[in-house]
């Protein structure tokens, strides 16, 4: 089998389409770097749609923990210490068990026991709440200056939000904001090894390395293939928030501009 | 464990729950809690030294030494925690079993690598495959330890190397001109000062140590996730005398609590450390509590 036939096999493996079997006795360089790299849709598509909608609920819960009603900032705060001040790993775990047990009673939910939607939902929360500290330190950080200035234009509520909080709090925040999407991507890779099952071995990226590394008791190759995967990825994501980044602060002048640095260093 | 718990049978609501609690696999959970704070206290400061090592590699004047220092920070940085995690564990048994080999049985005649098998002589194997079975618990839980050091060493590193950096460069043209050395620049001025600078990353790098104790699960430790999955599951009433059903959410839920308390109270006795060390300090922080003291 070439190498040609092998990346036709396998590359889309992880979603079910291609060669049904993995490979049994031939784990060759091409097939650990197919296999590993078919596995990666997953974990950009746990990181993308998380990231994505979790956005929005980070936005909302940083302004209710900035909210002077205790009705609204309580929440808001439970929620963040729930999903902060615990491991992602137990998260996923509880989360799964209380899925399968909603599920004995109304089984239309069980859709929320696969991982494609059951661990992208806890993926969601969690860097909602990591995100939502980041934008709520944002928040406190917006100078008051500019508060005050709106204030003169006779800017209130929503105008003064729309233009001026928001969009100074998402520059005031971005470089952090590009930490936490980094080790969101870090953290797809637990979804596997945390209770969801994994139907048919379609499993992501760390799956598939940890599969040869145990299949072929080597683990010098499938891992930096992995790492190779990943430092890409991290590669990808820097350059696109400081596109971003740049738009953010496109009114700024030029040394201004505050670099993103690249420091993803926390697991959750 | 007490007198009425002879008939589980016959027990009801308060009487049963305390019974059930505490079964021999009841104990197994609650002494895999001291797993989770032996690998704690034993982590921190060995991750501590690491990281030590590789800041002070990273700023060293020979080059290949700091390459190796920046290195090592970079790659545990850039790359998903928990793939080092696996693959530490296999890569160190294996290292160790290599050099075990190589000075044991310097005359053996085959690979060592065969194929898909990592073949070394009986006398290099680690643990002795004669061992008892305490010895191997212990191996691998000491494979786990050394794993997380070298990854958290990583992150306190680069901590550590900000925090080196932080030190105003007065205070070490200051000691040049005294006529210290660089070593002793670097022992006398730089190492003191550098931990209040230190302590807000090393703080929030042992929140994240806390959270990533239920990863030991995944390195074959039989720690809290391993009993919580067993003790949850089904029982039958064939095979034991508490049936229930499936419980799992319920022990998980426990974990939860229990990890959401142990970072509070590390938040909470980590706020009084930082507000101790910051006393009468020179930075932003100890200026700002001299402020609301006057």
């Amino acid at each position: 089998m070439s190498c040609w036939d092998t990346i036709q096999a396998y590359a889309l493996r992880s979603i079910g389409i291609g060669e049904r079997l993995l490979p049994r006795d031939d784990y060759g360089l091409c097939q650990q770097f197919t296999l590993i790299g078919s596995g990666m849709i997953w974990n950009i598509y746990f990181g993308v749609l998380a990231l994505c909608a979790g956005f929005f609920l980070a936005v909302a819960v940083a302004i209710g923990k900035s909210s002077k009603h205790r009705l609204i900032r309580k929440p808001a705060e439970w929620f963040i210490f729930l999903f902060r001040g615990s491991p992602l790993f137990i998260q996923f775990f509880f989360a799964y068990f209380l899925f399968l047990t909603v599920k004995q009673s109304m089984p239309f939910l069980g859709a929320f026991t696969a991982a494609w939607l059951g661990a992208l939902v806890v993926l969601f929360l969690n860097t909602a709440a990591y995100s939502g500290e980041i934008f709520y330190g944002a928040l406190l950080s917006i100078p008051k200056g500019d508060i005050e200035a709106a204030d003169a234009y006779g800017m209130a509520g929503w105008t003064r939000f729309r233009r001026i909080t928001f969009p100074t709090m998402l520059r005031l925040a971005w470089p952090a904001y590009t930490n936490e999407a980094i080790f969101l991507f870090h953290a797809t890779t637990l979804v596997f090894f945390s209770g969801f099952p994994i139907l048919k071995q379609q499993g992501d990226a760390l799956y598939y390395a940890s599969y040869f590394a145990d299949k072929t008791f080597n683990p010098f190759i499938p891992y930096p293939i992995l790492a190779f995967y990943f430092i890409l990825l991290t590669l990808v994501i820097v350059g696109v928030f400081s596109l971003v980044n740049n738009h953010l602060n496109r009114h700024m002048p030029r040394e201004a501009k505050r670099k993103i640095r690249f420091r993803p260093n926390l697991i959750r | 464990m007490f007198s009425y718990c002879a008939e589980p049978d016959t027990l009801e609501g308060l009487r049963w729950a305390s019974c059930y609690l505490t079964t021999g696999k009841h104990m197994g959970l609650y002494s895999s809690v001291f797993t989770v704070l032996l690998l704690l206290a034993i982590t921190a400061p060995t991750a501590l030294l690491f990281g030590f090592g590789g800041a002070t590699a990273a700023r060293s004047r020979i080059p290949p030494l700091r390459w190796l220092g920046k290195g090592y920070t970079a790659i545990v940085r850039g790359v998903p925690d928990i793939a080092f995690f696996l693959f530490f564990v296999i890569a160190l048994d294996q290292g160790f079993e290599w050099v075990r080999h190589q000075v044991k049985c310097p005359d053996w005649p085959d690979a060592i690598r065969q194929g898909n098998d990592f073949v070394v002589c009986q006398q290099a194997k680690l643990p002795l495959s004669s061992a008892p079975e305490w010895v191997h618990q212990t191996y691998g839980f000491f494979l786990a330890v050394l794993t997380f050091s070298i990854v958290f060493g990583a992150f306190a590193s680069n901590v550590l190397f900000g925090a080196m950096r932080a030190v105003p460069r007065a205070q070490l043209e200051t000691a040049e001109a005294y006529g210290m050395t660089r070593r002793q620049t670097f022992w006398r001025i730089l190492v003191p000062q550098m931990w209040v600078y230190a302590l807000p990353g090393l703080s929030n790098l042992w929140m994240v140590l806390i959270k990533a104790t239920p990863l030991l699960f995944l390195l074959g430790i039989e720690d809290i996730v391993y009993w919580a999955r067993e003790l949850g599951g089904t029982k039958n009433a064939r095979f034991t005398d508490y049936p229930h059903g499936d419980w799992r959410m319920w022990y998980f839920l426990a974990l939860l609590v229990f990890y959401l308390c142990f970072t509070k109270v590390s938040e909470v006795v980590l706020n009084k450390l930082m507000t101790k060390l910051t006393h009468g300090q020179a930075t932003a922080g100890g200026e700002a509590q001299r402020r609301a003291g006057a």
